[in-house]
Protein backbone atom coordinates (compact mmCIF):
# COMPACT_ATOMS: atom_id res chain seq x y z
CA UNK A 1 0.00 0.00 0.00
CA UNK A 2 1.39 3.50 -1.16
CA UNK A 3 1.81 5.83 1.92
CA UNK A 4 -1.26 8.73 1.66
CA UNK A 5 -1.46 11.35 3.70
CA UNK A 6 -4.18 12.74 5.33
CA UNK A 7 -4.33 16.12 3.32
CA UNK A 8 -3.80 14.33 0.20
CA UNK A 9 -6.77 11.95 1.15
CA UNK A 10 -9.84 13.91 -0.88
CA UNK A 11 -7.20 13.55 -3.73
CA UNK A 12 -6.34 9.49 -4.00
CA UNK A 13 -10.02 8.76 -3.07
CA UNK A 14 -11.15 10.71 -6.24
CA UNK A 15 -8.05 8.94 -8.20
CA UNK A 16 -9.42 5.54 -7.31
CA UNK A 17 -13.16 6.47 -8.01
CA UNK A 18 -11.89 7.53 -11.76
CA UNK A 19 -9.65 4.13 -11.74
CA UNK A 20 -12.81 2.17 -11.09
CA UNK A 21 -14.89 3.91 -13.87
CA UNK A 22 -12.34 3.13 -16.07
CA UNK A 23 -12.35 -0.55 -15.41
CA UNK A 24 -16.36 -1.01 -15.07
CA UNK A 25 -16.52 0.93 -18.50
CA UNK A 26 -14.00 -1.81 -20.35
CA UNK A 27 -15.34 -4.87 -17.69
CA UNK A 28 -19.23 -3.28 -19.03
CA UNK A 29 -18.58 -2.18 -22.39
CA UNK A 30 -19.51 1.20 -21.75
CA UNK A 31 -19.04 4.36 -22.26
CA UNK A 32 -18.16 6.28 -19.87
CA UNK A 33 -15.60 9.09 -21.09
CA UNK A 34 -17.37 11.81 -20.30
CA UNK A 35 -18.08 10.97 -16.72
CA UNK A 36 -14.31 10.13 -16.45
CA UNK A 37 -13.37 13.63 -18.01
CA UNK A 38 -15.45 15.40 -15.55
CA UNK A 39 -14.05 13.87 -12.46
CA UNK A 40 -10.38 13.82 -14.22
CA UNK A 41 -10.79 17.70 -14.25
CA UNK A 42 -12.16 17.81 -10.71
CA UNK A 43 -9.16 15.61 -9.41
CA UNK A 44 -6.60 17.67 -11.80
CA UNK A 45 -8.02 20.89 -9.54
CA UNK A 46 -8.02 19.44 -6.23
CA UNK A 47 -4.34 18.48 -6.86
CA UNK A 48 -3.72 22.38 -7.97
CA UNK A 49 -5.53 23.44 -4.81
CA UNK A 50 -4.15 20.73 -2.04
CA UNK A 51 -0.67 20.59 -3.55
CA UNK A 52 -0.31 24.61 -4.48
CA UNK A 53 -0.51 25.63 -1.28
CA UNK A 54 0.85 23.28 1.24
CA UNK A 55 1.95 24.06 4.87
CA UNK A 56 5.87 23.83 6.12
CA UNK A 57 4.97 20.66 7.94
CA UNK A 58 3.00 18.54 4.57
CA UNK A 59 6.32 19.92 2.90
CA UNK A 60 7.88 18.07 5.35
CA UNK A 61 5.92 15.03 5.05
CA UNK A 62 6.31 14.72 1.63
CA UNK A 63 10.01 15.26 2.07
CA UNK A 64 10.14 12.21 3.90
CA UNK A 65 7.64 10.05 2.15
CA UNK A 66 8.88 6.20 1.90
CA UNK A 67 8.27 6.64 -2.29
CA UNK A 68 10.44 9.59 -2.59
CA UNK A 69 13.47 8.69 -4.96
CA UNK A 70 16.42 8.46 -2.67
CA UNK A 71 20.34 9.40 -3.67
CA UNK A 72 20.61 5.86 -5.05
CA UNK A 73 17.74 6.08 -7.34
CA UNK A 74 19.29 9.50 -8.89
CA UNK A 75 22.20 7.80 -9.44
CA UNK A 76 20.40 4.83 -11.41
CA UNK A 77 18.85 7.13 -13.15
CA UNK A 78 21.69 9.64 -14.30
CA UNK A 79 24.32 7.44 -14.31
CA UNK A 80 24.70 5.50 -17.71
CA UNK A 81 27.52 3.52 -15.62
CA UNK A 82 29.16 3.71 -12.18
CA UNK A 83 30.67 2.09 -9.50
CA UNK A 84 29.83 2.11 -5.76
CA UNK A 85 32.76 2.91 -3.72
CA UNK A 86 33.17 2.31 0.01
CA UNK A 87 34.35 2.78 3.41
CA UNK A 88 36.50 5.63 5.06
CA UNK A 89 39.51 3.76 5.01
CA UNK A 90 39.93 4.26 8.74
CA UNK A 91 37.14 2.26 10.45
CA UNK A 92 34.42 1.20 8.44
CA UNK A 93 31.89 1.60 5.93
CA UNK A 94 28.64 3.49 6.82
CA UNK A 95 25.52 2.60 4.87
CA UNK A 96 24.23 5.42 5.59
CA UNK A 97 26.02 7.29 3.15
CA UNK A 98 26.84 5.53 -0.26
CA UNK A 99 29.15 7.41 -2.91
CA UNK A 100 29.95 6.51 -6.42
CA UNK A 101 31.91 7.59 -9.48
CA UNK A 102 30.21 7.43 -12.31
CA UNK A 103 29.64 8.49 -16.27
CA UNK A 104 26.92 10.99 -16.13
CA UNK A 105 25.86 13.44 -19.16
CA UNK A 106 29.48 12.91 -20.46
CA UNK A 107 30.97 13.55 -17.42
CA UNK A 108 32.99 11.68 -14.76
CA UNK A 109 31.48 12.59 -12.04
CA UNK A 110 32.00 11.66 -8.27
CA UNK A 111 28.24 11.26 -6.58
CA UNK A 112 27.83 11.48 -2.72
CA UNK A 113 24.96 11.02 -0.80
CA UNK A 114 22.67 10.32 2.53
CA UNK A 115 20.70 7.10 1.62
CA UNK A 116 17.54 6.41 3.58
CA UNK A 117 15.65 2.81 3.19
CA UNK A 118 12.95 1.96 1.27
CA UNK A 119 11.32 -0.22 4.01
CA UNK A 120 11.90 -0.51 8.02
CA UNK A 121 14.40 -3.13 7.16
CA UNK A 122 16.32 -1.15 5.07
CA UNK A 123 15.87 1.47 7.03
CA UNK A 124 17.18 -0.15 10.11
CA UNK A 125 20.16 -0.96 7.79
CA UNK A 126 21.18 2.54 6.90
CA UNK A 127 19.95 3.79 10.01
CA UNK A 128 17.32 5.80 8.14
CA UNK A 129 20.34 8.09 6.79
CA UNK A 130 21.87 9.53 9.97
CA UNK A 131 25.28 9.06 9.05
CA UNK A 132 28.39 8.11 11.87
CA UNK A 133 32.08 9.58 11.91
CA UNK A 134 32.81 7.36 9.19
CA UNK A 135 30.16 8.28 7.03
CA UNK A 136 31.46 11.71 6.97
CA UNK A 137 35.03 10.58 6.36
CA UNK A 138 34.14 8.30 3.66
CA UNK A 139 32.59 11.66 2.09
CA UNK A 140 35.77 13.31 2.32
CA UNK A 141 37.71 10.51 1.40
CA UNK A 142 35.70 10.35 -2.39
CA UNK A 143 35.65 14.17 -1.81
CA UNK A 144 39.83 14.14 -1.91
CA UNK A 145 39.56 11.57 -4.87
CA UNK A 146 37.40 13.49 -7.18
CA UNK A 147 40.10 16.63 -6.05
CA UNK A 148 42.63 14.07 -7.56
CA UNK A 149 41.41 13.14 -10.97
CA UNK A 150 39.28 16.56 -11.13
CA UNK A 151 36.00 14.94 -11.35
CA UNK A 152 33.24 17.47 -10.41
CA UNK A 153 31.49 16.61 -7.04
CA UNK A 154 27.46 16.16 -6.42
CA UNK A 155 25.80 16.19 -3.18
CA UNK A 156 22.81 14.76 -2.69
CA UNK A 157 21.31 15.55 0.55
CA UNK A 158 18.24 13.33 2.55
CA UNK A 159 18.88 13.17 6.31
CA UNK A 160 17.06 13.88 9.84
CA UNK A 161 20.81 14.09 11.02
CA UNK A 162 23.91 12.79 12.21
CA UNK A 163 23.68 9.86 14.46
CA UNK A 164 23.19 10.57 17.99
CA UNK A 165 25.03 7.75 20.52
CA UNK A 166 28.26 6.59 22.29
CA UNK A 167 30.09 5.42 19.24
CA UNK A 168 29.56 8.33 17.33
CA UNK A 169 31.35 10.22 19.94
CA UNK A 170 33.72 8.09 20.69
CA UNK A 171 34.69 8.47 17.32
CA UNK A 172 34.58 11.92 17.07
CA UNK A 173 31.11 12.86 14.93
CA UNK A 174 31.98 16.69 15.59
CA UNK A 175 35.67 16.67 14.53
CA UNK A 176 33.88 14.33 11.38
CA UNK A 177 31.82 17.25 10.24
CA UNK A 178 33.90 20.23 10.76
CA UNK A 179 36.60 18.54 9.06
CA UNK A 180 34.21 18.06 5.88
CA UNK A 181 33.05 21.40 5.92
CA UNK A 182 36.61 23.17 5.74
CA UNK A 183 37.48 20.58 3.02
CA UNK A 184 34.24 21.41 1.14
CA UNK A 185 35.00 24.77 1.26
CA UNK A 186 38.32 24.57 -0.37
CA UNK A 187 37.64 21.40 -2.64
CA UNK A 188 39.34 22.48 -6.30
CA UNK A 189 36.67 20.85 -8.32
CA UNK A 190 33.22 22.31 -8.85
CA UNK A 191 30.46 21.32 -6.13
CA UNK A 192 26.84 20.84 -6.43
CA UNK A 193 24.93 20.71 -3.70
CA UNK A 194 20.88 19.24 -3.86
CA UNK A 195 18.30 18.66 -1.11
CA UNK A 196 16.47 16.50 -2.37
CA UNK A 197 14.13 15.33 0.73
CA UNK A 198 15.24 16.36 4.35
CA UNK A 199 18.67 18.76 5.42
CA UNK A 200 18.87 18.48 9.28
CA UNK A 201 21.74 19.99 11.04
CA UNK A 202 25.45 19.24 10.60
CA UNK A 203 25.11 15.48 9.39
CA UNK A 204 23.37 17.26 6.49
CA UNK A 205 25.46 20.28 6.13
CA UNK A 206 28.64 17.54 6.09
CA UNK A 207 28.17 17.09 2.10
CA UNK A 208 26.52 20.41 2.17
CA UNK A 209 29.06 22.57 1.27
CA UNK A 210 29.66 23.34 -2.57
CA UNK A 211 29.38 25.89 -5.61
CA UNK A 212 25.89 25.70 -6.27
CA UNK A 213 23.30 24.97 -3.25
CA UNK A 214 20.03 23.64 -4.96
CA UNK A 215 16.61 22.43 -3.41
CA UNK A 216 13.77 20.59 -4.68
CA UNK A 217 10.40 22.26 -4.49
CA UNK A 218 9.17 20.06 -1.79
CA UNK A 219 12.35 19.52 0.23
CA UNK A 220 13.36 20.71 3.72
CA UNK A 221 16.69 22.17 5.24
CA UNK A 222 17.25 23.32 8.65
CA UNK A 223 19.23 23.57 12.07
CA UNK A 224 17.65 20.73 13.09
CA UNK A 225 14.99 18.68 12.68
CA UNK A 226 11.34 19.99 13.49
CA UNK A 227 11.08 17.46 16.49
CA UNK A 228 14.92 18.12 17.71
CA UNK A 229 14.00 22.07 17.15
CA UNK A 230 10.30 21.38 19.59
CA UNK A 231 13.02 19.38 22.10
CA UNK A 232 15.27 22.02 22.76
CA UNK A 233 13.04 24.77 22.82
CA UNK A 234 10.16 23.78 24.47
CA UNK A 235 10.60 20.38 25.63
CA UNK A 236 8.00 18.33 23.79
CA UNK A 237 8.97 16.32 20.30
CA UNK A 238 5.37 16.43 20.34
CA UNK A 239 5.52 20.73 18.46
CA UNK A 240 7.12 19.11 15.79
CA UNK A 241 4.32 20.38 13.52
CA UNK A 242 5.01 24.27 15.15
CA UNK A 243 8.50 24.15 14.86
CA UNK A 244 8.23 23.56 11.09
CA UNK A 245 6.42 26.71 10.86
CA UNK A 246 8.50 29.20 12.83
CA UNK A 247 12.10 27.59 11.55
CA UNK A 248 12.02 28.95 7.75
CA UNK A 249 12.84 25.17 6.38
CA UNK A 250 10.69 25.40 3.00
CA UNK A 251 12.72 25.76 0.02
CA UNK A 252 10.60 28.99 -0.67
CA UNK A 253 12.27 30.25 2.53
CA UNK A 254 15.49 29.48 1.74
CA UNK A 255 15.22 31.45 -1.48
CA UNK A 256 14.04 34.46 0.09
CA UNK A 257 16.86 34.04 3.34
CA UNK A 258 19.41 33.83 -0.07
CA UNK A 259 20.83 30.32 1.37
CA UNK A 260 19.68 28.67 -1.80
CA UNK A 261 20.40 29.22 -5.04
CA UNK A 262 17.56 27.83 -7.09
CA UNK A 263 14.42 25.63 -6.49
CA UNK A 264 14.56 22.41 -8.59
CA UNK A 265 10.53 22.20 -9.77
CA UNK A 266 8.98 18.73 -8.34
CA UNK A 267 5.72 17.16 -10.36
CA UNK A 268 2.31 18.28 -8.57
CA UNK A 269 2.26 16.92 -5.27
CA UNK A 270 5.80 16.03 -5.09
CA UNK A 271 8.41 13.54 -6.61
CA UNK A 272 6.43 10.27 -5.43
CA UNK A 273 3.62 11.38 -7.72
CA UNK A 274 5.74 11.09 -10.40
CA UNK A 275 9.57 9.53 -10.21
CA UNK A 276 10.31 9.36 -13.97
CA UNK A 277 9.35 13.25 -14.94
CA UNK A 278 11.01 14.38 -11.07
CA UNK A 279 14.12 12.82 -12.39
CA UNK A 280 14.47 14.64 -15.48
CA UNK A 281 13.14 17.83 -13.76
CA UNK A 282 16.18 17.50 -11.12
CA UNK A 283 18.65 16.34 -14.05
CA UNK A 284 17.70 19.44 -16.03
CA UNK A 285 19.09 21.93 -13.02
CA UNK A 286 21.76 19.68 -12.37
CA UNK A 287 23.02 19.63 -15.70
CA UNK A 288 22.97 23.16 -16.64
CA UNK A 289 24.52 24.54 -12.85
CA UNK A 290 27.43 22.02 -13.49
CA UNK A 291 28.10 23.25 -17.45
CA UNK A 292 28.28 26.35 -15.80
CA UNK A 293 30.62 25.77 -13.25
CA UNK A 294 32.91 24.00 -15.24
CA UNK A 295 33.42 26.41 -17.83
CA UNK A 296 34.52 28.83 -14.55
CA UNK A 297 38.39 29.34 -13.84
CA UNK A 298 39.06 27.06 -10.66
CA UNK A 299 40.37 30.40 -8.57
CA UNK A 300 37.22 32.07 -9.23
CA UNK A 301 35.30 29.53 -8.07
CA UNK A 302 36.48 29.12 -5.09
CA UNK A 303 36.84 33.23 -4.36
CA UNK A 304 32.67 32.60 -5.32
CA UNK A 305 32.19 29.72 -2.87
CA UNK A 306 33.91 31.49 0.12
CA UNK A 307 32.04 35.20 -0.71
CA UNK A 308 28.56 32.51 -0.84
CA UNK A 309 29.41 31.22 2.54
CA UNK A 310 30.94 33.89 3.99
CA UNK A 311 28.02 36.35 3.47
CA UNK A 312 24.63 34.23 4.09
CA UNK A 313 22.99 35.87 6.90
CA UNK A 314 24.25 39.43 5.93
CA UNK A 315 20.27 40.33 5.35
CA UNK B 1 39.89 37.32 28.15
CA UNK B 2 41.38 39.07 31.32
CA UNK B 3 43.58 36.02 32.19
CA UNK B 4 45.13 35.06 28.79
CA UNK B 5 45.69 38.79 27.85
CA UNK B 6 48.77 40.66 28.82
CA UNK B 7 46.91 43.45 29.84
CA UNK B 8 43.92 46.07 29.17
CA UNK B 9 45.49 46.57 25.37
CA UNK B 10 42.91 44.93 23.23
CA UNK B 11 40.93 46.11 20.36
CA UNK B 12 37.48 44.52 19.47
CA UNK B 13 36.21 43.55 16.14
CA UNK B 14 32.57 43.74 15.28
CA UNK B 15 31.86 45.56 18.62
CA UNK B 16 29.06 46.95 15.96
CA UNK B 17 27.22 43.56 15.75
CA UNK B 18 24.67 43.87 17.72
CA UNK B 19 21.76 40.85 18.31
CA UNK B 20 19.82 40.16 15.29
CA UNK B 21 16.31 38.27 15.04
CA UNK B 22 16.50 37.62 10.92
CA UNK B 23 14.15 34.78 10.95
CA UNK B 24 11.36 36.57 13.23
CA UNK B 25 11.48 33.99 15.70
CA UNK B 26 8.48 34.31 18.31
CA UNK B 27 10.04 34.85 21.82
CA UNK B 28 13.47 35.23 20.38
CA UNK B 29 13.68 39.20 20.75
CA UNK B 30 12.30 39.57 23.83
CA UNK B 31 15.15 36.62 25.01
CA UNK B 32 17.92 38.66 23.67
CA UNK B 33 17.07 41.51 25.51
CA UNK B 34 16.69 39.66 28.81
CA UNK B 35 20.05 38.20 28.23
CA UNK B 36 21.54 41.08 27.20
CA UNK B 37 20.26 42.76 29.92
CA UNK B 38 21.16 39.88 32.84
CA UNK B 39 24.72 39.07 31.08
CA UNK B 40 25.95 42.70 30.16
CA UNK B 41 26.97 41.20 27.72
CA UNK B 42 25.55 41.98 23.34
CA UNK B 43 26.22 38.83 22.65
CA UNK B 44 27.47 35.04 23.21
CA UNK B 45 31.38 36.08 21.86
CA UNK B 46 33.89 38.79 22.07
CA UNK B 47 36.62 38.96 19.15
CA UNK B 48 39.56 41.08 18.95
CA UNK B 49 43.70 41.59 18.87
CA UNK B 50 45.81 42.19 22.39
CA UNK B 51 48.51 40.70 23.69
CA UNK B 52 49.77 37.45 25.77
CA UNK B 53 53.32 36.37 26.65
CA UNK B 54 54.57 39.82 24.33
CA UNK B 55 52.95 38.51 21.00
CA UNK B 56 50.15 39.99 18.91
CA UNK B 57 46.95 37.35 18.85
CA UNK B 58 43.69 37.60 17.40
CA UNK B 59 41.00 36.39 20.41
CA UNK B 60 37.57 35.26 20.28
CA UNK B 61 36.02 34.18 23.45
CA UNK B 62 32.42 32.58 23.95
CA UNK B 63 30.00 33.25 26.97
CA UNK B 64 27.69 30.10 27.93
CA UNK B 65 25.79 33.04 29.65
CA UNK B 66 24.40 34.22 26.80
CA UNK B 67 21.83 32.08 25.48
CA UNK B 68 24.13 28.87 25.73
CA UNK B 69 26.84 30.64 23.97
CA UNK B 70 24.67 29.19 21.23
CA UNK B 71 26.00 30.37 17.52
CA UNK B 72 24.09 32.87 15.34
CA UNK B 73 24.73 34.92 12.63
CA UNK B 74 26.98 37.34 15.15
CA UNK B 75 28.55 34.64 16.59
CA UNK B 76 29.59 33.05 13.44
CA UNK B 77 30.70 36.63 12.20
CA UNK B 78 32.56 37.32 14.58
CA UNK B 79 34.75 34.11 14.87
CA UNK B 80 34.95 34.85 10.84
CA UNK B 81 36.21 38.29 11.07
CA UNK B 82 38.56 37.43 13.48
CA UNK B 83 40.06 34.46 11.08
CA UNK B 84 40.24 36.69 7.93
CA UNK B 85 41.77 39.49 10.59
CA UNK B 86 44.69 37.04 11.50
CA UNK B 87 45.11 36.33 7.73
CA UNK B 88 45.37 39.89 7.08
CA UNK B 89 47.62 40.90 9.63
CA UNK B 90 49.55 37.43 9.75
CA UNK B 91 48.73 36.48 13.21
CA UNK B 92 48.12 33.36 15.72
CA UNK B 93 44.32 32.37 16.19
CA UNK B 94 43.03 31.66 19.90
CA UNK B 95 39.35 30.86 20.30
CA UNK B 96 37.83 29.51 23.36
CA UNK B 97 34.79 27.76 23.25
CA UNK B 98 32.05 27.48 25.11
CA UNK B 99 28.46 26.85 23.63
CA UNK B 100 25.31 24.41 23.55
CA UNK B 101 25.64 24.30 19.87
CA UNK B 102 23.77 25.89 16.89
CA UNK B 103 21.31 28.97 17.80
CA UNK B 104 17.98 27.73 17.09
CA UNK B 105 16.00 30.83 16.90
CA UNK B 106 18.34 31.66 14.07
CA UNK B 107 17.20 28.35 11.95
CA UNK B 108 18.98 27.75 8.78
CA UNK B 109 21.07 30.76 9.45
CA UNK B 110 22.95 29.24 12.61
CA UNK B 111 23.54 26.04 10.54
CA UNK B 112 25.47 28.24 7.73
CA UNK B 113 27.89 29.76 10.38
CA UNK B 114 29.13 26.59 10.50
CA UNK B 115 29.83 26.74 6.84
CA UNK B 116 31.29 30.01 7.09
CA UNK B 117 33.45 29.98 10.18
CA UNK B 118 35.11 26.74 8.69
CA UNK B 119 35.64 28.61 5.19
CA UNK B 120 37.41 31.18 7.51
CA UNK B 121 39.68 28.74 8.99
CA UNK B 122 40.07 26.84 5.71
CA UNK B 123 41.79 30.26 4.85
CA UNK B 124 43.90 30.61 7.49
CA UNK B 125 45.69 26.78 7.04
CA UNK B 126 46.25 28.34 3.28
CA UNK B 127 47.96 30.79 5.05
CA UNK B 128 50.01 29.12 7.01
CA UNK B 129 48.95 30.72 10.06
CA UNK B 130 48.37 28.76 13.63
CA UNK B 131 45.08 28.20 15.45
CA UNK B 132 44.73 27.00 18.85
CA UNK B 133 41.07 26.13 20.06
CA UNK B 134 40.56 25.98 23.69
CA UNK B 135 37.13 23.95 24.32
CA UNK B 136 36.45 25.15 27.20
CA UNK B 137 32.42 23.86 29.44
CA UNK B 138 30.74 23.23 27.33
CA UNK B 139 31.43 22.92 23.76
CA UNK B 140 28.81 21.03 21.89
CA UNK B 141 26.50 20.77 18.56
CA UNK B 142 27.55 23.37 15.52
CA UNK B 143 30.33 24.90 17.31
CA UNK B 144 32.02 21.57 18.23
CA UNK B 145 31.52 20.64 14.80
CA UNK B 146 32.96 23.96 12.92
CA UNK B 147 35.60 25.79 14.19
CA UNK B 148 36.05 24.23 17.60
CA UNK B 149 37.57 21.15 15.93
CA UNK B 150 39.74 22.47 13.41
CA UNK B 151 42.25 23.57 15.70
CA UNK B 152 46.20 22.95 14.75
CA UNK B 153 46.21 22.50 18.49
CA UNK B 154 43.05 21.65 20.52
CA UNK B 155 43.33 22.22 24.26
CA UNK B 156 40.60 21.23 26.88
CA UNK B 157 39.84 22.25 30.54
CA UNK B 158 39.35 19.56 32.70
CA UNK B 159 35.81 18.23 32.76
CA UNK B 160 34.78 20.40 29.96
CA UNK B 161 31.61 18.55 28.35
CA UNK B 162 32.58 18.34 24.74
CA UNK B 163 30.97 16.41 21.93
CA UNK B 164 28.48 16.54 19.16
CA UNK B 165 24.72 15.66 20.86
CA UNK B 166 24.02 16.70 23.90
CA UNK B 167 24.06 13.77 26.85
CA UNK B 168 20.64 14.00 27.49
CA UNK B 169 19.57 13.26 23.70
CA UNK B 170 21.94 10.47 23.57
CA UNK B 171 20.48 8.77 26.46
CA UNK B 172 16.93 9.81 25.62
CA UNK B 173 17.93 7.96 22.15
CA UNK B 174 19.20 4.53 22.98
CA UNK B 175 17.58 4.52 26.03
CA UNK B 176 20.61 3.58 28.41
CA UNK B 177 22.45 5.56 30.78
CA UNK B 178 26.39 6.75 29.53
CA UNK B 179 29.27 5.41 31.00
CA UNK B 180 30.99 8.02 34.06
CA UNK B 181 32.97 10.39 32.58
CA UNK B 182 31.76 9.92 28.94
CA UNK B 183 32.54 13.36 26.92
CA UNK B 184 34.56 15.05 29.12
CA UNK B 185 37.96 16.10 28.25
CA UNK B 186 39.59 13.65 29.52
CA UNK B 187 37.36 11.25 27.86
CA UNK B 188 38.05 13.09 24.44
CA UNK B 189 42.37 13.03 25.18
CA UNK B 190 41.96 9.25 25.47
CA UNK B 191 39.85 9.06 21.89
CA UNK B 192 42.23 11.61 20.07
CA UNK B 193 40.47 13.93 20.16
CA UNK B 194 42.32 17.08 22.09
CA UNK B 195 45.70 17.24 22.48
CA UNK B 196 46.01 18.51 26.03
CA UNK B 197 44.03 19.19 29.53
CA UNK B 198 44.48 22.28 30.21
CA UNK B 199 43.54 23.91 33.77
CA UNK B 200 43.12 27.62 33.91
CA UNK B 201 45.95 28.19 35.77
CA UNK B 202 48.43 26.89 33.26
CA UNK B 203 46.61 28.01 30.42
CA UNK B 204 48.03 31.20 29.66
CA UNK B 205 51.73 29.50 30.22
CA UNK B 206 50.44 27.08 27.36
CA UNK B 207 49.38 28.85 25.19
CA UNK B 208 52.64 31.38 25.32
CA UNK B 209 54.79 28.90 25.05
CA UNK B 210 52.60 26.89 21.46
CA UNK B 211 52.68 30.59 20.31
CA UNK B 212 56.23 30.88 20.48
CA UNK B 213 57.06 27.48 18.58
CA UNK B 214 55.10 28.78 15.78
CA UNK B 215 57.01 32.26 15.34
CA UNK B 216 59.43 32.28 12.40
CA UNK B 217 63.07 32.05 13.06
Amino acid sequence: MPTVYDFERPISELETKIEELKQFSVEKGLNLKQEIEVLAERAAALKKDIYGDLSPWQKVLIARHPDRLGSRDYIERFCGEYIELHGDRAFGDDPAVIGVVGRMNGYMVTVVGHQKGRDTKENLARNFGMLHPEGCRKVLRLARQAEKFRRPLICLLDTPGAHCGIGAEERGQAEAIARNLAALSTLRVPVVVVVIGEGGSGGALALGVGDRLLMQEHAVFSVSSPEACATILWKDAGRAREAAEVLKMTAQDLLSLGVIDEIVPEPLGGVHRDPAQAAEMLRESLFRNLNELCRMDLEQLLRARYHKYRTIGNL
Amino acid sequence: MQITLDSDDFTELGADLGPRDPLQFPGYAERLAANRERSGLNEAAVAGEGTTGGHRVVLVVMDSHFIMGSMGTVVGEKVARAAEHAVTNALPLVVFSASGGARMQEGILSLMQMAKTAAAIGRLDDAGLLYISVLTDPTMGGVSASFAFLGDVILAEPGALIGFAGPRVIEQTIRQKLPNGFQQAEFLKEHGFVDAVVPRNRLKDTLVKIIAMHQAG
